[in-house]
């Protein structure tokens, strides 16, 4: 069986799924029943300021038939007295001494924090998790995103955390920013021992059509709330992505955090260089028996790899990831329908022909609904293949030799790249494009 | 065997009875208009005779317009309702559904429709209103859904209309004619008279046209009629002892059972003869009322038979036994029936012949012929100039639903010969539109 054990920075955890500090980690009895459901760590509710919350607080993006693609909050910090988290934490540790639980902090002051990080450590926390994150709430009182926003406040605190702390510290960074290695090389040269991320996304989830008030409404009012779930994992991946291959921060270890549910974003974010994955969204959906799930998948996707240890795929796909300019002009692939699978709903069709690039037909003359591939107008952009809703029907099929390589970066480095709009050297000069008559004919037939 | 008891009061009934096809609460239409494709030129369109675009008035469930989704499809089917419920949707749109290329089970169109339409009308949701009046008349003569459809387009083009209907209430065999698991009685008049509050239908009930003089005050009040007479009674088959009291016709039988419900009582062995859909209906329905033995009798082979197979299998699964290749020589018994005399069949070169010496006779305390309608020739032939096809049917331009004498149009069982509900609706409303152009010409 793979060891999925980690050690983060000095934090020890039996496994890289750790709940993310939110409302699953508010107390010591979820925790607790988090870690006997198989969760290796646990980043606590944010302790801090007194707070009050709000009555409505989540509010739901859902598609179609699937609940919850997207969840959003305009949930504050714990409102639990401090001294009861402190306990909490204690006894946690007594009765799991091996699983990890990390403080997640967020107070204003220098003497707020040496205060809180002295607490957390007598309370026996494996480590700190300073929430320079959220969007909602805190920022309005200067804290959360407030911070991670500004890179100089960040690098002050962390500054500040790191020289009391005995027990390593995460720094938890904000989406809400333009350039996510602003910040994130702010909590290197801090001294951070390590980076989570993503925190929410500053989001409206979406309004009530009758009282014209944004959900999650309070009493006719609502305001902007912090993005997750599903939805939000391709943002993560980037912005995971964008430290773990920078070289200042890349050898600061990543918690990797954003619409994690299976197995399988797991194993994507790891491969992108997180040494841990923390969850929310999956856990307020299906509770915490959803690990069994991830931790099975993380095992037979090392099984089937033959890795050992978490540390042997980590940051796999890293040397992949490069820049658009280095993508080779001469790769082709030219979409194919296996026509025994069609089913004829001629989605790809019709995607191709109003969204994209004009190169599927239904041939009339066979008399049934398979399209065609008109080969010669194919660009190769995946498109039919993306809404096709029959498994494996429409693949994408490689048509150079694999031999050439040239990228924009190398022509530009030749001196051959295309300069005017009708630059006989441009992409799309000789494309296929209907004409005129091609679009009037699709008038007629609608009577 | 059949398994059910005799149902004694009306909740017993209707649990014998029980829908085929039940309303969906909100969550089922929810998740099952989620998985619609919204394909592409849709099949599904494609195989509905009225083409509702059925992609987007499912796309209207799931995204929470209901009152839009019920307009999209009342707009191409005015019996939006019945048809949900009463067409074989396997064999139409649900059967044209692209999942069944994967061996999937094909959205269930015909509930989500009624989950729509159902709504409109359970909340009397006003979707349309009757055309400015443009001091036109037609009548319609029948009000099934060939005259109904008719009607209510004419509606909304600003013509009076005033339907005749020889019964008691309007609907045709809507309401007196499809199997009572099918469509409640309560469900066709709600949605008759959800149609009439919005378009104002006049409706001129126990008013049957049957002679000359009263067509030709017709043809001089009205600017058209539309005739929508549907087919006749059970034919005679010319058997010996067919006049026996307890040998009755599929459709009145049907009809009867509709009206009485639980109070409709059959004879222990109900024998049903024929092939086609009615003979499935009402040897399913005899099932339901609790005879202890019913068997259909068809006169070919089970392959021949006209009926959809998901009727036939949904009669065998009431309990129904079936013999084929079984031609009826005669209605045994002295004044009342105790049985029919059949013979073997066997199709050679195919023509179907007789088994010489294979007679057997099988027992029945009733005998139903589910074997043909008449046809409404009789009073067809008292209209001049209209001109009938071999089967008697009525003879129309295939677009405009004109018929020879131009004065008149029509549609459904009439010209069609029998066919659904959604075709009468088809046909009522492209005649009115017939009307409306021919009216229009001069």
């Amino acid at each position: 069986m793979p060891n999925l054990n980690i050690n983060f920075a000095g934090i020890k955890a039996p496994n890289p799924f750790w709940l993310a500090s939110a409302p699953p980690t508010n107390s010591g009895y979820q925790v607790m029943k988090a870690f006997d459901a198989g969760w290796g760590g646990a980043v606590w509710k944010t302790l801090g300021v007194p707070v009050i919350n709000v009555s409505s607080r989540y509010g739901a993006m859902n598609y179609r038939g699937s609940r919850m693609a997207g969840f959003n909050n305009i949930e504050l910090i714990t409102d639990r007295p401090l001294a009861d988290n402190l306990k909490e934490i204690e006894e946690v540790k007594k009765y799991f001494p091996d699983h990890a639980v990390i403080a997640s902090l967020m107070v204003e002051t220098k003497e707020e924090w040496y205060q809180i990080i002295k607490d957390v450590e007598n309370a026996g926390a494996d480590g700190i998790e300073l929430n320079f994150g959220c969007p909602h709430g805190m920022c309005e009182r200067g804290m959360g995103s407030a911070v991670g926003q500004e890179p100089a406040v960040l690098q002050t605190i962390v500054e500040w955390v790191m020289e009391i702390a005995n027990i390593p510290v995460i720094t938890k960074l904000t989406p809400n920013i333009s350039h996510i290695v602003d910040p994130g090389l702010a909590a290197a040269r801090g001294g951070t021992n390590a980076i989570s991320l993503i925190n929410t996304i500053k989001s409206i989830i979406g309004i009530d059509l009758d009282t014209y008030a944004p959900y999650p409404v309070v009493d006719g009012k609502g305001t902007n709330g912090g993005y997750c779930g599903p939805a939000v994992k391709p943002i993560a991946l980037e912005m995971v992505k964008e430290l773990t291959q920078h070289p200042e921060i890349k050898n600061i270890p990543v918690s990797g955090i954003g619409g994690i549910e299976t197995w399988r974003d797991a194993v994507e974010f790891i491969l992108l260089g997180a040494e841990s994955v923390q969850v929310c969204t999956a856990v307020m959906h299906y509770g915490f028996g959803i690990v069994r799930e991830m931790k099975a998948g993380l095992e037979q996707f090392m099984i089937d790899k033959g890795y050992e240890t978490i540390y042997d795929f980590k940051g796999k796909a890293l040397p992949n990831v490069t820049e658009w300019k280095h993508l080779n002009l001469k790769h082709k692939v030219v979409a194919s329908i296996d026509s025994d699978k069609c089913i004829g709903c001629d989605l790809c069709y019709i995607a191709c022909d109003d969204g994209a690039h004009q190169a599927i037909r239904i041939p009339e003359a066979n008399g049934n609904r398979i399209p065609e591939i008109i080969e010669e107008n194919c660009v190769g952009c995946n498109l039919c293949s993306l809404v096709c809703p029959v498994e494996e029907c429409i693949t994408m099929e490689q048509r150079d030799d694999g031999n050439q390589h040239l990228s924009w970066s190398d022509r530009s480095l030749a001196d051959n790249i295309p300069t005017t709009f009708d630059d006989d050297r441009a992409g799309g000069k000789h494309h296929f494009v209907p004409t005129v008559e091609d679009a009037l004919k699709h008038r007629k037939g609608k009577e | 065997m059949s398994e059910y008891k005799r149902p004694n009061s009306e909740i017993e009934f209707d649990d014998n009875f029980a829908q085929k096809k039940p309303l969906m609460n909100a969550t089922e239409a929810h998740f099952e208009s989620s998985k619609c494709l919204f394909c592409y030129d849709a099949p599904c369109i494609q195989a509905c005779p009225t083409g509702i675009d059925i992609p987007l008035f499912i796309k209207q469930i799931n995204s929470g317009n209901l009152t839009g989704s019920a307009r999209t499809i009342f707009e191409s089917n005015w019996l939006g309702n019945a048809c949900g419920k009463v067409c074989p949707t396997s064999e139409l749109c649900e059967g044209a559904c692209v999942f069944n290329h994967q061996d999937l089970p094909p959205i269930q169109i015909g509930r989500l429709q009624n989950f729509a339409s159902f709504d409109a009308i359970k909340n009397n949701k006003n979707l349309f209103t009757p055309g400015a009046a443009n001091g036109r008349k037609v009548a319609i003569i029948g009000s099934g859904g060939a005259g109904i459809a008719c009607a209510c387009e004419l509606r909304t083009m600003g013509y009076e209309v005033d339907i005749y209907e020889a019964k008691s209430k309007p609907s045709g065999l809507t309401l007196h004619g499809i199997a009572a698991y099918k469509i409640t009685n309560q469900e066709v008049e709600d949605e008759i008279n959800y149609l009439k509050n919005q378009l104002g239908l006049n409706f001129i009930c126990d008013h049957a046209i049957v002679s000359k003089e009263q067509l030709t005050k017709l043809e001089q009040e009205y600017d058209a009629i539309f005739l929508g007479v549907g087919i006749g009674a059970t034919a005679q088959i010319g058997l010996s002892g067919e006049d026996k009291a307890n040998v009755i016709g599929a459709v009145e039988f049907i009809e009867e059972l509709r009206m009485k419900h639980h109070r409709l009582t059959v004879p222990k062995r109900v024998l049903v003869i024929g092939g086609g859909n009615t003979a499935m209906d009402a040897a399913s329905q005899s099932a339901r009322l609790g005879a202890a033995s019913v068997v259909l009798a068809y006169r070919r082979s089970k392959e021949d038979m006209g009926a959809y197979s998901f009727e036939y299998k949904f009669a065998i699964s009431a309990g129904v036994d079936s013999i084929f290749n079984a031609q009826p020589v005669e209605i045994v018994g002295d004044d009342t029936a105790t049985g029919v005399q059949f013979i073997k069949t066997q199709t050679v070169n195919g023509k179907l012949e007789n088994i010489v010496g294979s007679e057997y006779t099988v027992d029945a305390d009733l005998v139903i012929k589910a074997t043909g309608q008449a046809k409404q020739k009789h009073f067809l032939n008292l209209i001049e100039d209209i001109e009938l096809d071999s089967k008697s049917r009525i003879v129309v331009n295939e677009k405009s639903f004109q018929c020879t004498n131009p004065k008149y149009f029509a549609g459904g069982d009439a010209v069609n010969g029998g066919a659904e509900i959604v075709n009468a609706a088809y046909e009522g409303k492209m005649a009115a539109h017939g009307i409306e152009n021919w009216l229009n010409e001069d």
